[in-house]
């Protein structure tokens, strides 16, 4: 993403900050307002799992595929979850192919935080055999389009993806490990959801877009599982906020938070 | 995908293919059902969507822009770019998100394959980037993709002097088949995409896996060609839908 000292962004921040002045945004929209969401599970057939999540132009699909694998050593008898996300250079003209950028890893590390700190999974109950295999759930999060706000499109997708996943089934016989025919929905016990704000000067908004991203001083994201618990918390951007400001930012997230799952 | 049911569906297509039919029950010179979709993608110069079979396929074009880093711009023609990338949930089991060695080469064979059709001395310096993502990957991903970044291309306004088509045709128990799907791929004696220039009478793609005599590797290739045929077809219509033009007002 194009840094914020440009010339361009400087334009841009500048023509954003008049319009907020005036209490409204570029798009139209209110401060506490989201774009159109849409949300498809399903998409995937090759998938446990799959959930497609539109918002406005962002379009974030999440694949979620379950396999046998090692345990980590410190956790012999537990399943294991992991969150990756990939940024496709068709996503957006600033987005290269290569190794994960710092976003993408950002992105993937805050989805994970969510479904991990929301225990999500009863993880004892993911092995088959301690110490040597268990249940992998991999969520692959695949940014195919970006016009901002990826990290409530991709906890939304992957969630949703989740719910809706099936994982093979095997039997154990005297270490063997067999592959039935049956499958059986994860039990999924939590659905955090992600509702990010930004602040441009001194005024928070939801959902902001890629040009809102481009110019703002600070970001927050947080999610909150169905009893509106705080399920994880990133601050991100290079101004900070006050505690007021923390307050009031919590207060409509968790408002926006209920909203968003609706759409589950 | 279970083991249990590959072993199902390997029967199937043993016992089908006597009969003349597949284990999808197509005929034997059939396509599998296709369906492309142009200016899918809002941050793309141009894109498309297939879906071939199963294969579900976004191509995204960016270009011509400048090239990064600049000494590799051509002084007196712009270069095609195409990068192939599979997502790691397109097969089973879950695949590395990193660019596999198969991934680079079809790249190159797809860069190949397109460039001919591409009047790229209009845009000397500079570079023209088509991306593939395979999001759900069912056998011919490479055939699908020269097919939708062709549409891709041209729903990114680049002047063509054609549109490149692709199909394979293989060989699976003794008879040759057109546009394999993903088991037929695995189980059948043999395997050759090609990507073919109607206009200009030209094979751009050719590949080949397993052991065939010369003259049933002929027969693939016409047979391929016949395919590439039906889908420049689509690819025309796909393209038609987009500028808004109908049967009817082209008559």
């Amino acid at each position: 993403m194009a840094s914020k000292s440009g010339i361009v962004s400087r334009l841009k921040r500048r023509k954003i900050q008049e319009v907020l002045g005036a209490g409204n945004r570029m798009d139209g929209r209110a401060l506490d307002e989201y774009r159109e969401i849409t949300l498809k599970t399903g998409p995937m057939e090759k998938t446990s799992g799959s959930a497609e999540v539109t918002i406005g132009k962002s379009r974030v699909l999440v694949g979620v595929k379950v396999q046998i694998g090692s345990p980590f050593e410190d956790t012999p008898e537990k399943g294991v979850l992991m969150c990756n996300a990939e940024f496709t250079p068709i996503a957006h003209p600033t987005f290269e192919p290569g190794r994960p950028g710092e976003n993408s890893i950002e992105l993937a590390r805050v989805v994970d935080r969510g479904l991990r700190s929301a225990e999500i999974l009863d993880f004892g109950k993911l092995s088959l055999i301690d110490g040597s295999a268990v249940y992998m759930v991999f969520v692959d999060i695949y940014v195919l389009s970006y016009d901002g706000n990826l990290f409530d499109a991709a906890a939304l997708a992957a969630i949703a993806a989740l719910k809706t996943a099936k994982r093979p089934v095997h039997t154990v016989k005297a270490g063997v490990i067999t592959l039935t025919k049956k499958t059986q929905a994860l039990k999924i016990l939590r659905s955090p959801l992600a509702v990010t704000l930004a602040k441009i000067g001194d005024t928070f908004m939801v959902d902001p877009t890629a040009d809102e991203e481009e110019v703002l001083d600070a970001r927050l994201t947080v999610a909150f599982d169905e009893d509106g618990n705080i399920c994880t918390i990133q601050k991100g951007g290079s101004d900070g906020i006050t505690t007021e400001e923390l307050h009031k930012a919590l207060e409509l997230a968790q408002v926006k938070a209920a909203e968003l799952r609706k759409h589950l | 995908m279970s083991k249990a049911k590959i072993t199902t569906k390997k029967k199937t297509t043993t016992k089908k293919t006597k009969e003349k039919t597949r284990f999808d029950g197509r005929k034997a010179n059939e396509l599998r059902p296709l369906k492309i979709e142009s200016s899918v993608l809002p941050n793309a110069d141009g894109s498309a969507y297939i879906e071939m079979g199963r294969n579900k396929i976004l191509v995204g074009v960016f270009g011509p822009r400048e090239m990064h880093p600049r000494r590799f711009a051509k002084p007196n023609e712009a270069t095609l770019r195409c990068r192939y990338h599979m997502s790691p949930f397109s097969v089973d089991p879950r695949r590395s998100p990193a660019p596999s060695r198969r991934d680079t080469e079809i790249g190159m064979v797809m860069n190949w394959a397109i460039e001919p059709a591409v009047f790229l001395e209009k845009y000397p310096r500079s570079v023209i980037d088509v991306y593939a993502e395979v999001l759900e990957a069912d056998g011919g991903t490479r055939t699908a993709c020269i097919n939708a970044a062709t549409v891709a291309l041209v729903d990114a306004g680049i002047p063509m002097r054609d549109l490149v088509s692709s199909c394979a045709a293989g060989v699976i128990d003794g008879q040759i088949v057109l546009d394999l799907g993903d088991y037929e791929d695995k189980e059948g004696e043999a395997d050759v995409p090609v990507a073919y220039l109607p206009k200009l009478g030209k094979i751009t793609l050719l590949q080949m896996d397993g052991i065939l005599p010369i003259k049933v590797f002929t027969d693939c290739v016409d047979l391929a060609i016949d395919g590439c045929l039906q889908i420049n077809e689509i690819q025309r219509e796909a393209l038609k839908k987009k500028y808004g033009i109908s049967e009817e007002a082209e008559e």
